[in-house]
């Protein structure tokens, strides 16, 4: 925080490639911080600077993941980005209209275009409601009156995400896990919205259910052109799921590009270190890797590292990085990256020589 | 030993007793023969772990993996004898060391916990006591097994905390769990199981929740305390990446039973249980481009109540029918089918090694093209 990004203030439209008029939802300067308060009189004597600065476009049609371990801030953004929590700073732009300050009230007629799908399909279903009433609640909310009544209009629903219509007077507790969060996606759907935040939304499930939610994401978003902002840990998943990824460090985002540009030429040493610590389900493959292990835990938001705020775990870091912040700057073409020392440089890109950590064999 | 034991209460049935009355204490360092373990419920009795014969050597880890109710640490929890006796119907025989750990007393069994086998939890804010510091945790583990003094035994923890990468360990000793992030709670419970030089360690799940990059530290650490201490290893897991990263060979468990069990090469290379097959099809996987579809495996895992009859996998197995109806009536042995690698499937060796062949192996593109 020491030292303003440059490049964010300077033309957020240009950055990925996307013209201002093209993006679906677009984030400025986005920060949320959590006041903590001490004392008679609750003064605010620190803050956790959970999102502290992004700049990022969702185009339509896509799916922009975000990626990160905890405490990077990403499940906050899909708060902010979904108006369930109210920024502290900069602008979030959907579709054209500013929903950075609106009331609760003013938010409420553009639920039906910006729906949630939540991580844990036992806490996000009420137990005592029917399947039913939970997949038409969206329905009843928003006085919206389909043309066969509610009914015809849920069983369509449950059909579309492979329930069985009939189900409709089940509980949530008779069903599995994985069938459960088909419930959460279908109530999720029920009003077609343009932009579906999806925060963890298989890290719940076993793997061979897993498989079936993803695929299920997937043919939705084909057939009813949605635009998915998904929040996940799991690279594996992320590489699959995802068109675009952001790597979120800290409340920043430090790097964001193509999928297949971040995966195979990763820029930011954090990315790297990432991608090496995943496990490779190939026995054979695993003595050939180089793995990067990083020392040392994520520091604390509270008190985040000055400048780049990697330093203190990057074997990269000389004093430039203590001192200068490194914008998110464009090295390939949509492929962004914030650091002074990047690593996989394009041709022609000056950048000072670091040296590789210990790496194992 | 067949006849009774104490602490445990017994399965009755005549598959029970041929099982107890085989043979002599086996030369292997562990091993799992025919365990059962069932819990009676009001909504029926609930099969856990049913009919589970596996082994492990010295110096080599085993990976069990399965998903959520396969059984994998109901298993782990029974070698460590922490099953409450009163709700619990144990079988079979878990052999370790010459002991069978289901025939001896609690008191022999808390004897042996700690020092001859040790256990590391998936979720060490739970496994800790909060109210005592990590050094009296770690200090009273060893005492337990070592009649040493209190100064020695502290002198003790801070090694083991220093040995499992806890930074300035001398005074982090006195602080409380909730003072130590994620990963350094785990590094202490491994630093605790890992006090009195333990034979056999079980990690249930040991990085699940932890981050990505603190996941390979902690793999690390198992891997290289393991080649120190000689230890056997069982790492149970839903991650197959985990086992490919760390184990020697893998059981693959279904609904309380062995499915496929072979060397962590093979499972991956050719393996020939159907559900393995699906269980690496629905993966996706950080080497491979995005793009190609996974392939689930379809319906749900069984009840455990309500075990399909037969073969369990049956009801979601795509190749149900060319067993002839074997798999709905008859529950499929673990067999041989090449030395050290072992199968519970009707299908006949030829036809499952060309199914993989021909038509799941191309599917799970990148796979297969060394398959023999």
């Amino acid at each position: 925080m020491t030292t303003a990004p440059q490049a964010s203030s300077a033309a957020p439209g240009a950055q990925d490639g996307a013209d201002a008029e093209g993006a679906l939802l677009r984030a400025s300067e986005l920060r949320k911080h959590f006041p903590i308060r001490h004392g008679v009189f609750a003064r605010q004597i620190a803050a956790v600077k959970a999102v502290d600065g992004l700049d990022f476009t969702v185009r339509p049609g896509e799916t922009l993941a975000l990626v990160g371990e905890s405490g990077c801030g990403k499940t906050t953004t899909g708060r902010l980005l979904t108006r369930l929590l109210e920024p502290s700073g900069g602008r979030i732009v959907f579709d054209g209209r500013d929903i950075t300050h609106l009331s609760a009230g003013q938010m409420r007629p553009l639920r039906r275009e910006i729906q949630m799908i939540f991580q844990d399909p036992y806490s996000s279903l009420n137990p005592r409601h029917t399947v039913g009433a939970i997949v038409g609640a969206p329905f009843r909310l928003q006085k919206v009156k389909p043309e066969h009544g509610i009914k015809p209009a849920v069983q369509e629903l449950l059909e579309l995400v492979g329930l069985n219509p009939e189900h409709y007077n089940r509980y949530p507790h008779e069903f599995s896990g994985g069938q459960r969060q088909r419930i959460g996606v279908a109530r999720t759907l029920a009003l077609r919205p343009k932009l579906i935040v999806a925060d963890e939304p298989v890290s719940a499930l076993d793997v061979s259910i897993q498989a079936q939610v993803i695929n299920l994401l997937e043919d939705l978003q084909g057939e009813l052109g949605l635009t998915y902002v998904v929040i996940a840990h799991d690279l594996s998943v992320v590489r699959h799921m995802s068109d675009r990824v952001a790597v979120m460090y800290l409340g920043k985002i430090v790097e964001l590009g193509e999928k297949e540009s971040v995966y195979t030429t990763p820029m930011h040493p954090y990315t790297v270190a990432l991608l090496s610590a995943v496990p490779v389900p190939d026995p054979q493959r695993r003595h050939l890797r180089e793995q990067i292990r990083l020392s040392g835990d994520v520091p604390s938001p509270l008190n985040p590292p000055p400048a780049c705020r990697f330093h203190t775990r990057c074997w990269k870091a000389q004093e430039v990085c203590r001192t200068v912040e490194p914008p998110l700057a464009q090295l390939r073409p949509g492929h962004r990256v914030a650091c002074h020392f990047p690593e996989n440089p394009p041709p022609g890109q000056q950048t000072a020589e670091g040296f590789r950590p210990t790496a194992r064999s | 030993m067949s006849t009774h034991r104490e602490g445990q209460p017994r399965l009755a049935g005549p598959a029970v007793d041929a099982a107890t009355v085989v043979g002599p204490p086996p030369s292997t360092f562990l091993e799992v023969r025919d365990l059962r373990v069932h819990f009676p419920t009001a909504d029926g009795m609930v099969k856990a772990v049913d009919g589970l014969s596996f082994r492990l050597e010295r110096g080599r880890t085993l990976g069990i993996v399965g998903e959520s109710g396969s059984g994998k640490s109901v298993t782990s929890l029974s070698i460590m004898g922490l099953h409450d006796s009163a709700n619990v119907r144990l079988a079979g025989e878990i052999w370790l060391d010459g002991e069978d750990l289901l025939g001896l007393t609690p008191e022999r069994v808390r004897a042996l916990r700690g020092k001859k086998m040790a256990m590391i939890f998936q979720d060490p804010l739970s496994a800790m006591h909060p109210l005592y510091t990590v050094g009296q945790q770690v200090i009273e583990a060893y005492r337990i097994h070592n009649d040493v003094s209190r100064s020695v035994a502290r002198k003790h923890a801070i090694e083991m905390l220093s040995r499992v990468g806890i930074p300035q360990p001398a005074s982090r000793v006195d602080d409380y769990p909730h003072q130590f992030s994620g990963g350094m709670r785990q590094r202490a419970m491994i630093a605790m199981a890992l006090s009195c030089d333990p034979d056999l360690l079980i990690a249930d799940e040991p990085t699940t929740a932890l981050d990505v990059t603190v996941q390979a530290q902690i793999l690390d650490l198992i891997r290289d305390l393991q080649s120190e201490f000689n230890s056997a290893v069982i790492i149970i897991t839903h991650d197959l990446g985990v086992v490919a990263e760390l184990a020697e060979d893998i059981l693959v468990m279904y609904a309380g039973r062995g499915a496929e069990y072979a060397a962590a090469e093979n499972i991956f290379r050719r393996p020939e249980h159907p559900y393995t097959w699906g269980l690496l099809g629905s993966m996706p996987r950080l080497d491979r481009a995005g793009g190609q579809r996974l392939i689930p495996i379809p319906g749900t895992p069984p009840s455990l109540i309500h075990v399909p009859p037969g073969c369990a996998f049956h009801p979601r197995c795509p190749y149900e029918e060319l067993t002839e109806g074997a798999a709905r009536t008859d529950v499929p042995q673990m067999l041989e089918s090449m030395p050290g690698h072992r199968v519970a499937c009707h299908l006949p060796t030829s036809t499952r090694r060309r199914i993989w062949q021909d038509e799941v192996a191309p599917r799970i593109a990148g796979e297969g093209q060394e398959v023999s």
